[in-house]
């Protein structure tokens, strides 16, 4: 298992989020979650343009053993979807902490950003999820 | 990351056999869609084992870095990286699996065939030269299957059933049950591992490594055929040509004492080790049926495509049979098919399935990694269906109906 990048900030339903510059959060599932789902064959990306609540289901991913959504760390709306997971959804099992990013949101609340969790604790809760 | 929330779609669909009862399927989705509790134990009165048991090859198995899943209580390989390429290794070359949950039964006593003629709805008096085999289903009065299993034949007081392992403890009751009117010792062989080899050079690499004065014989081996041989050191094996992947191979029944060595010259031979991950999406390709997936005991074996292997010949009275032949009387109400999805998405267990008749089931569905996009089996109303839908989400996408199986001898079947 890869280790994690520690600027990424994590939901416990294994979502990270990077922020990056002029208020873009980056948004993609962690690696312990690509290797739980396995192969993945199937990513159901959002519209550009949609407004999405934090919490809320905004992607889903399938992989060859289950569905699931993908929920967004942040409020805002979405920016940018990576059109490469369309014909290649393996990119996340390659790399789920960069080139396997799903979408990206515009911020709204960056207050948003402090309820998430970040590296240390969420190695913490899937080290425990482990036993 | 959750499982989705919109409609009712069912998640944790794992291996052969693990399909936990609704209630645990919603929980084991709450964990990524891992199948944290297999099998069906929740239908068993005695309940969920207390401990999870393991084969003689589970260390082989960790050392190879295999993501484990508990497996019908049994703690089993899902895959040792990723499901996709294991799969591939057998349409293509040659892979292996640990079976060794399955279930061994010896039955012995002179009246043996007697009582197979009985207790199983296919007849066993197809089985003529020693060492054939035939797959069959064990039903209940009502003609509902207890399970489905293969029977090999050794002589007329020695028979041997593999039957499934979610399955073997009301299997084992149930078979003791109607042996005893027959004085048919029922005798359950835990000291037997299973791997299952298979692939279009499946049948090479095994007899590589046979005692040379064994191999002529065993390449002669005819499909549905078992013989013994003698492996690596002169271990002594059962090789059967046999196998739940649509492509050619092997079953090998071994002694635990053996089986890592086994495993381990079958690995240097270039058998790619499998999980069981991949082992279900080659059997759902090549169109067989997984028993508490697509047939259980509130299911006739004419709704669950496997009419053909009920045998109505004259004056038997298998268990079932008076059910059976009175629903074909009356019409038997729903029919198993096969679904192509040509649009992205999967098809998954559980899925409604809307026709002109009504609604039906996705039994077993699954991205089919040989064609590239979603098959399922479903259960439907009988009769014309008109144009079919499966509800995925919420969503109405449509599918064809297609006659199964979808894939043979590494090859799409044609109309797929």
């Amino acid at each position: 298992m890869s280790e994690i990048p520690g600027d990424l900030k994590f939901l416990k339903s294994h979502e990270w989020a990077r922020v990056e510059d002029d208020g873009i959060v980056r948004v993609g599932i962690s690696d312990h979650a690509q290797g739980q789902l396995g192969d993945l064959v199937y990513v159901e990306l959002p519209e550009v343009g949609a407004a999405v609540q934090a919490g809320h289901g905004v992607a889903v991913v399938e992989s060859v053993k289950a569905a699931s959504d993908i929920y967004s760390p942040v409020s805002g709306e979405v920016v940018e979807v990576n059109e490469a997971l369309a014909d290649k959804p393996e990119i996340i099992n390659e790399d789920a902490f960069g080139e396997g990013w799903i979408f990206a949101v515009r911020i709204s609340d960056r207050g948003e950003l402090d309820e998430l969790l970040d590296a240390d604790a969420y190695a913490e809760l899937i080290e425990n999820e482990d036993h | 990351m959750r499982p989705p929330s919109r409609g009712k779609v069912t998640i944790a669909r794992g291996p052969p056999g693990a399909r936990p009862p609704a209630h645990a399927r919603r929980h084991a989705a709450l964990r990524l869609g891992l199948p944290r509790s297999g099998g069906d134990n929740a239908r068993f009165p005695q309940g969920p084992p207390a401990m999870t048991e393991k084969t003689v090859l589970n260390a082989t198995h960790r050392a190879l870095g295999a993501r484990m899943v508990d497996f019908g209580g049994w703690d089993m390989p899902i895959n040792y990286g990723s499901q996709i390429e294991e799969h591939h290794a057998v349409r293509r070359d040659a892979g292996m699996f640990d079976v060794s949950h399955m279930t061994v039964v010896d039955l012995h006593g002179p009246r043996t065939r007697e009582f197979l003629r009985h207790l199983l709805a296919n007849s066993v008096d197809k089985l003529k030269a020693a060492g054939k085999a035939l797959y069959s289903c064990m039903l209940d009065e009502q003609g509902g299957v207890i399970d489905d299993l293969i029977v090999y034949f050794f002589d007329e007081a020695h028979f041997r059933l593999v039957v499934n392992a979610a399955t073997r403890a009301k299997d084992l009751a149930w078979i003791e049950r109607q042996a005893a009117p027959f004085g048919v010792e029922v005798k359950e062989r835990p000291d037997f591992a299973m791997i299952a080899v298979q692939g279009p050079n499946a049948r090479a690499r095994v007899i590589g490594l046979l005692h040379e004065a064994d191999r002529p014989r065993i390449e002669k081996l005819g499909r549905f055929a078992a013989a013994a041989a003698q492996g690596p050191h002169g271990m002594p094996l059962f090789v059967a040509r046999t196998g739940y992947t649509g492509e050619d191979g092997f079953e090998i029944v071994v002694p635990n004492e053996h089986a890592v060595a086994l495993w381990e010259a079958l690995a240097a031979a270039g058998v790619a080790p499998c999980g069981l991950g991949a082992r279900d999406t080659l059997r759902l390709e090549a169109g067989m049926n997984l028993y508490g997936q697509d047939m259980d005991e509130s299911v006739s074996p004419w709704e669950a495509g496997l009419g053909w292997t009920i045998a109505l010949d004259e004056g038997r009275d298998f268990i079932g049979r008076r059910a059976l032949e009175a629903q074909r009387a009356a019409g038997v109400p729903r029919v198993m098919v096969g679904l192509v999805l040509d649009e992205k998405g999967v098809l998954r267990h559980g899925q409604k399935v809307l026709t002109a008749n009504g609604e039906g089931e996705v039994l077993s569905g699954s991205f089919a990694p040989t064609l590239g996009k979603a098959v399922a089996f479903a259960r439907i109303p009988a009769g014309e269906p008109g144009q079919v839908r499966v509800d995925i989400r919420g969503r109405e996408v449509p599918v064809r109906v297609v006659k199964y199986p979808f894939v043979r001898d590494g090859k799409p079947c044609e109309g797929i």
